[in-house]
């Protein structure tokens, strides 16, 4: 029951985090570095 | 009919590695013109090493989002990514790293190919498992967020000198499917495909050891392991402790005593092997 409610106060904080990410403009800085080829990923640098 | 079922029952967990795999790299456009996939989607976070400069990816890769945001000259606490790994480690632990995550099932593939003398845990493995918690805090959390140049901006450190899922489904990809991007490859693409050759080859001789000692994404989500609502229960009234379980077990966790350890991946073999069948799933969720 313990361990039960240890992770539902993680998934609900992860949720209440994903909310505010998403009106803080991180979900912005996520976006314009995955739509860009990122040549440190490949290898290029 | 019935032995079909019986076999698709038997290969589920392949069945959906693939079809996730399929379903979060399904932009084809990106394989045909070797490009990526630039949508709306991408905000999205996939919940498995995926690197987003797969052609094919349609989400973003939660450990490359977690360095992005942390490497941004506008530093800020990465709520998002934060809040998506805490949510999914929270509701399934390492099930990610044993079903849904494409780097897995490329290993899991590899470790079929037959070779004479093949090992669970390579030599070294009992202090080797805490390398990928060195990893996440040097590389993923701290390096991005002090090494920065003039303008405050950081690098992805993982993901630029070690992520080998980067190099299988970016770098090798990008470079087949646009040969012009070979002027440009140096010392760095090097290194990394030879990290990359080293996984693979290790991955035919021993069990998934990049999940085991380096992913740093499966370092986050292994500490849920203990807690998250999908997890392990061993009924100690039926348990006579044969051991079984740990001789089945791909990663040699004593499941018996450790049925939540912070290295298992979710496979089920010691479920299915365990002859008193003690071994359960989310009967916590009851308790």
């Amino acid at each position: 029951m313990r361990k039960s409610i240890i992770s539902g106060i993680f998934f609900i904080t992860g949720l209440l985090f994903i909310i505010i990410g998403f009106t803080n403009g991180e979900r912005a800085v996520v976006l314009q570095k995955a739509i860009r080829i990122c040549l440190e990923c490949i290898g290029i640098g | 009919m019935v032995d079909l079922i019986l076999k698709l029952k038997d290969n589920l967990r392949v069945i959906v590695q693939i079809l996730f795999t399929v379903l979060t790299n399904g932009y084809v456009s990106g394989f045909r013109n070797g490009g990526i996939y630039q949508g709306s989607l991408k905000q999205i976070c996939v919940p498995g090493l995926n690197c987003y400069s797969c052609p094919g990816a349609l989400g973003s890769c939660p450990i490359g989002a977690l360095q992005s945001v942390l490497a941004d000259s506008n530093s800020r606490f990465p709520f998002y990514v934060i809040g998506f790994l805490f949510a999914f480690g929270a509701a399934f632990g390492r099930f990610v790293c044993g079903w849904l995550c494409p780097f897995g099932l490329f290993q899991d593939l590899l470790y079929k190919i037959p070779f004479y003398k093949k090992t669970k845990n390579l030599f070294g493995h009992k202090y080797l498992r805490y390398l990928k918690y060195i990893i996440l805090f040097v590389f993923v959390l701290i390096l991005p967020l002090i090494v920065v140049d003039i303008i405050g901006q950081g690098s992805p450190w993982f993901c630029k000198v070690i992520c080998p899922s980067g190099t299988l489904m970016g770098g090798w990809t990008l470079t087949l499917l646009k040969p012009g991007l070979k002027e440009n490859l140096g010392w760095l693409f090097t290194w990394k495909s030879f990290i990359l050759i080293l996984i693979i080859v290790l991955s035919i001789l021993s069990y998934r050891p990049f999940c085991k000692y380096v992913c740093p994404l499966g370092a986050v989500y292994g500490c849920f392991n203990p807690v998250s609502f999908y997890r392990y229960n061993v009924d100690s009234k039926k348990c006579i402790q044969c051991k079984i379980c740990q001789q089945t077990c791909p990663i040699e966790i004593p499941i018996y005593d450790k049925p939540n350890s912070l290295d298992c991946i979710r496979c089920g073999k010691c479920i299915k092997s365990c002859p008193h069948h003690a071994i359960t799933m989310n009967k916590s969720i009851k308790e």
